[in-house]
């Protein structure tokens, strides 16, 4: 029974949803037809409720060759999608990286110390909803000196930027959000700083530090795509945006897709972890 | 020379209106190897006592000594049982009491400090749950882990906060049982601060009330002349029990709390009030409307 009622929710009704979704698009897609002229030429007229739109067949047509064979790389600019992709998400792990060593530490600090707070909250309020677009000319005019590494290091810039202010905030949260009997505990028990730090202050603080965590490497993923977009890296984003200036709107799709599904693997990772760390 | 000794202590917090004296005049004199109890209300100040002699506090006026050395801040020397255990919830049993004995002994050797904290460990039986989070123990458990946490650091006073509080009637009578038992085997000089006058009793030396606050102070301080060990059902009946117990409840209803306390009291009106539907209602009467229950009025009442 309760198998039953488990297909039900996790596969026969969500396959229903994505059903209804295919049909939705294949009825607002575009198709292509040829007339024939009288006087023998062909024509090719596009129909459709929306006419550039490639019907879920087309692209599956079009693309197959990037999912089928995911990581050949049969030129610089013509290789599988998870290829793509993974070029992606090392750029965005190492900007990540950056995000968490920065962000986690600020985060402590602004939790710790009431002036520290006073003095850089407005500053971070100012910043944080400043769109990564933005910060990308500020990364590239930075790191401008640095030669072939300019690129990959207003890349990094930019995404560690845009996406270390959920870190810092929870984990500011949560070192406030820790209750006194615990510091009384430490106080008590003559802890040291060093002792305090990793035995109370990080353990009581780690579920608000991954739900940062979690936060962070969600925009960490938006960001890659505008950043590839406008350097030029070689990643996901930037195949999409190659694919767009070529007229070739089936690969769009597939990358809208790969993106999406990416994000959702890498945000079921962290919240896996995240539960793991609220269940203490 | 006594072996702690509280000297003319008060105590101030601030609150909304200036400030109140939670504590007022404490005068206090342990001797070593005395369990002494302290009983009074609920809120009456005990927890704010606990911290100032644990030294998580300091007292606006007066001194707390102990060994003729003032307290000022947190030390070894004083064990505190707190009243909600504060277990760390990430390190196990057995862990959360190395937490305590590691940095009091650093130049002991691993095999002697894993020696000392099981040695406690089995002390409040619980060898069999040493490897386990506080998450996954009873109430009970839990206070006795805090029991051997204290005296793993052996101190030389034991501070317990109410630490019987939150259980229920069967497993307090247990525990109250083994607190007697560990504090008599180990001589320990404890201060146990309770609401129960029995509990008090039954465990300790002596035992003083403290009057209800603000500006709480301790009461007249009763000798307790039971001879140990102490039967739970025996001293129901002892005459002596009986004498102690009176005197401190008659003074914690009579003199200790003895003071005009204000209550201020919301008196919640009905939502909608009464009305007549024969008189016709024009819609811009703002006059004639249903009181909400915004419209809360507040009452004080002087209690005697």
């Amino acid at each position: 029974m309760k198998a039953k009622k488990y297909i039900i929710d996790f596969l026969l009704l969500p396959m229903v949803g994505l059903a209804a979704s295919l049909i939705i698009w294949q009825l607002l897609s575009g198709h292509v037809e040829i007339h024939k002229n009288a006087d023998g030429t062909t024509e090719e007229v596009k129909t459709g409720v929306v006419k550039d739109l490639p019907s879920p067949a087309t692209t599956w047509e079009k693309t197959s060759k990037y999912v089928l064979k995911p990581f050949e790389k049969r030129e610089e600019l013509d290789q599988g999608v998870l290829r793509f992709t993974w070029y992606s998400l090392l750029i965005v792990a190492k900007g990540y990286a950056i995000a968490l060593i920065l962000g986690t530490p600020l985060g402590f600090f602004l939790g710790l110390s009431k002036a520290f707070t006073k003095m850089f909250d407005p500053i971070i309020q100012l910043l944080r909803p400043v769109s990564p677009l933005a910060w990308l000319p500020l990364g590239v005019v930075l790191f401008s000196g640095a030669g072939k590494q300019a690129n990959e290091m207003a890349a990094l810039f930019t995404i560690a930027v845009c996406s270390m202010w959920p870190t810092v905030l929870n984990t500011a949260v949560g070192v406030r959000a820790i209750p006194q009997d615990y510091l009384n505990v430490a106080k008590v028990l003559k802890l040291s700083r060093t002792q305090t730090l990793f035995k109370i202050l990080i353990p009581a603080t780690l579920p608000y530090m991954f739900t940062g965590y979690r936060l962070s490497l969600g925009i960490a993923w938006l960001v890659i795509v505008a950043v590839e977009m406008l350097t030029g890296r070689i990643g996901v984003g930037n195949f999409l945006w190659n694919e767009y200036n070529n007229g070739l709107y089936t690969s769009i799709i597939l990358c809208i897709l790969t993106i999406g599904l990416v994000g959702f693997v890498l945000d079921r990772g962290m919240s896996l972890l995240e539960k793991r760390f609220k269940s203490i | 020379m006594p072996f702690l000794e509280i000297k003319n202590v008060s105590k101030s917090y601030p609150v909304d209106s200036g400030r109140t004296t939670v504590l007022k005049n404490i005068n206090l004199q342990i001797e070593k190897g005395e369990f002494v109890a302290i009983v009074g209300y609920s809120g009456a100040g005990k927890t704010t006592l606990m911290n100032l002699i644990a030294g998580l506090h300091r007292p606006d006026t007066g001194t707390v000594t102990l060994n003729d050395l003032e307290i000022v801040e947190p030390g070894p020397d004083r064990g505190v049982v707190f009243q909600n255990y504060s277990l760390l919830p990430w390190l196990t049993v057995y862990e959360n009491i190395s937490l305590a004995v590691t940095p009091l002994f650093p130049n002991w050797s691993e095999a002697k400090r894993k020696q000392h904290v099981e040695k406690y460990i089995e002390m409040v039986h619980l060898s069999h749950a040493k490897e386990k989070r506080p998450a996954d123990l009873s109430g009970g458990m839990r206070q006795r882990v805090s029991v051997a946490r204290a005296l793993a650091m052996e101190p030389q006073i034991l501070l317990m906060d109410e630490p019987l509080g939150a259980l229920d009637a069967l497993t307090r009578a247990t525990l109250q049982d083994e607190i007697g038992r560990i504090c008599q085997e180990s001589g320990k000089t404890v201060v146990l601060i309770t609401n129960d006058p029995d509990e008090g009793i039954y465990l300790a030396d002596r035992i003083i009330p403290l009057s209800t606050g603000p500006e709480a102070t301790l009461g007249p301080s009763f000798t307790v002349d039971i001879e140990r060990p102490r039967d739970r059902k025996a001293m129901n009946h002892d005459p002596r029990f009986k004498r102690i117990r009176n005197g401190v409840v008659e003074w914690l209803l009579g003199e200790g709390g003895r003071k005009h306390t204000t209550v201020t009291k919301r008196l919640v009106l009905p939502d909608i009030e009464p009305e007549d539907l024969s008189v016709a209602r024009s819609p811009f009467d703002r006059r004639r409307r249903p009181i909400r229950k915004s419209e809360r009025k507040v009452e004080k009442i002087e209690i005697n």
